[in-house]
């Protein structure tokens, strides 16, 4: 049974797809974990399910819908930047509102409800060719966006005030960060759905962060967690018919809770309680 | 092309005001290659805001301020800058090396794969500061005086023309404090680079100041240390009578109407409103 559904083509198009978004995503939450924007990932990807449902109910592309929904609340909080509370109790107003709009337009869309649960909950196996091409160029996009900034965006992530002195331009730099994020986010609602997409953006990132400072191999380290999770919980989904969100999330919290153990250990050599 | 005799810092005839309320006016001063000045007063007087418009992130409300010649925005990846300690993220990914190397091409474009040079460049700057030995150590984990050695040879990395300190010495024990100061004072004496150096103490820089400029509110002086540091500029600063005390080696400043840092009283010129 397992080894026939690996020959199928879905299963095929649902690990490049999980790739895609898991290369993404590890990548981009470096960033975003650096500049302590994880609540921000969750808005982002609440209202592009605000935006998704809205799409259903004016009958069109979901996917269309979900990426305008998140670009918009991404720049507004590239704009903004703030920081610390503030920025969090403007993300939760912001945040139940759009979930509230969502509820609404999912309860004037009179279609199947499955759209409503796949976007909650993610649908990989429902990937289409024509959806993973659009994937893919999103990715190529995204990627682009991080290679070509990539100084700038850890400069202004890690260390503002001095960046800003350096001549970085780090409000463009913030509202670059939102709008990558906003796609990755959009990518990663389609495998993990609304409300698992911090399992991809945050979790691997965070995890990455305990087992090394080099902002590089913290991004490669993000990358290979966020890979190991989502191939592993779309093949764990193939042998087991469980929600394949659930074997991702499971792995990607595996992978977290391992790196609070592993950095436990090197807390003693890095001398941490030294610490003045 | 400027020559060495040219003043790095120009300030003409500046002033700062924050709608009806005047920080300076008509401030003006020439900072030459190796000078070291201290820029003293109480919190609120702008002493963060001429920091800022000496990057040019701040235009001043009157007045022209050049550094090297250039307009300061012109100028600013020319500029070094050792801000206040922070508490980085204890898991920022950030090693000591990494926070170096940011201040040498940070603001640059791509991915920035290492060069020898580059590498030669970081290390040396790590070096100049006594960092070379917690360089692989993730920042959030090192203590304040160690991270501000870091924030020195980033800021010393680019070999910058100018040197801007804003409160480097918060939150630091004496011998850190000690050695900030030593370091930045040896680097204005070894390469001439000048030294406009914030700070609410007078205390650790009284020995290497060259200069002092005391921002009080609406008003300011400038000279030596021990032209400025007196009971009578100060009464006359601040309008009110202010004792100026030696004790041992400290300059102790009494009577200020922020002494206990809580109210600040804005002796804003008299004028409408």
């Amino acid at each position: 049974m397992f080894t026939e559904l690996l020959g199928q083509h879905f299963v095929h198009t649902a690990l490049l797809a999980g790739g895609v978004v898991a290369v993404l995503s590890g990548a981009i939450g470096t960033f975003v974990v650096t500049r302590g924007a994880s609540f921000a990932v969750h808005a982002i990807s609440e209202l592009g399910f605000t935006g998704a449902a809205a799409a259903l109910v004016l009958g069109f592309d979901p996917v269309i819908g979900m990426m305008g929904g998140s670009l918009l609340v991404g720049a507004v909080l590239g704009l903004l930047s703030l920081r610390g509370h503030e920025r969090d109790s403007a993300i939760g107003a912001v945040l139940a509102f759009g979930l509230g709009l969502g509820v609404l337009f999912l309860s004037l869309y009179q279609g199947y409800a499955t759209e409503a649960t796949n976007l909650l909950f993610g649908s990989i196996v429902g990937v289409s060719d024509r959806q993973l091409a659009a994937l893919v160029a999103v990715a190529a996009v995204v990627l682009c966006g991080i290679v070509a900034a990539y100084r700038p965006l850890l400069f202004s992530s890690i260390d503002p005030e001095v960046a800003q002195a350096r001549g970085v331009p780090v409000r463009a730099l913030s509202v670059l960060t939102f709008l990558l994020l906003a796609l990755t986010t959009a990518e990663a609602i389609q495998v993990v759905g609304v409300l698992l997409v911090l399992t991809l953006v945050i979790t691997p990132a965070a995890a990455a962060q305990r087992l090394t400072a080099n902002p590089a191999t913290a991004i490669l380290v993000s990358i290979v967690i966020a890979l190991v999770a989502t191939e592993g919980g779309i093949l764990l989904s193939l042998a087991q018919p469980w929600p394949t969100s659930f074997f991702i999330s499971s792995i990607s919290f595996a992978a977290y809770l391992g790196a609070r153990v592993a950095d436990r250990r090197l807390g003693v050599r890095f001398g941490d309680d030294a610490v003045g | 092309m400027s020559t060495d005799a040219d003043p790095v810092v120009r300030a003409h005839r500046v002033s700062l005001r924050f709608g009806p309320r005047v920080l300076w006016d008509d401030l003006s001063f020439d900072l030459h290659r190796g000078e070291f000045m201290a820029v003293l007063g109480p919190n609120g007087t702008g002493k963060t805001s001429l920091v800022r418009i000496l990057l040019g992130l701040l235009a001043p409300s009157a007045g022209t301020v050049s550094v090297t010649g250039r307009p300061p925005a012109a100028v600013r990846g020319e500029i070094g800058c050792v801000p206040q300690q922070r508490a980085f993220d204890r898991d920022a990914p950030v090693r000591g090396c990494d926070l170096v190397r940011l201040g040498l091409d940070g603001h640059r474009w791509g991915l920035g794969l290492h060069s020898r040079a580059s590498d030669d460049r970081v290390s040396r700057a790590l070096a100049a500061v006594g960092a070379a030995a917690y360089a692989e150590l993730p920042v959030g984990r090192l203590s304040g005086g160690e991270q501000q050695r870091l924030r020195i040879a980033q800021a010393l990395v680019s070999d910058p023309a100018l040197l801007l300190a804003d409160e480097p010495l918060l939150s630091l024990d004496l011998a850190s404090q000690r050695t900030v100061v030593d370091l930045l004072d040896r680097r204005r004496h070894e390469a001439g680079t000048p030294v406009v150096f914030v700070t609410h103490d007078v205390n650790p820089i009284l020995r290497v100041a060259d200069r002092v400029l005391y921002l009080a509110p609406g008003r300011w002086a400038m000279g030596t240390p021990a032209e400025v540091l007196t009971t009578e500029t100060l009464s006359r600063l601040y309008d009110t009578p202010v004792d100026v005390l030696r004790v041992r080696d400290r300059v102790v400043v009494v009577g200020t109407p922020d002494a206990d840092g809580v109210h600040h009283h804005d002796h804003a010129p008299a004028g409408p409103g």
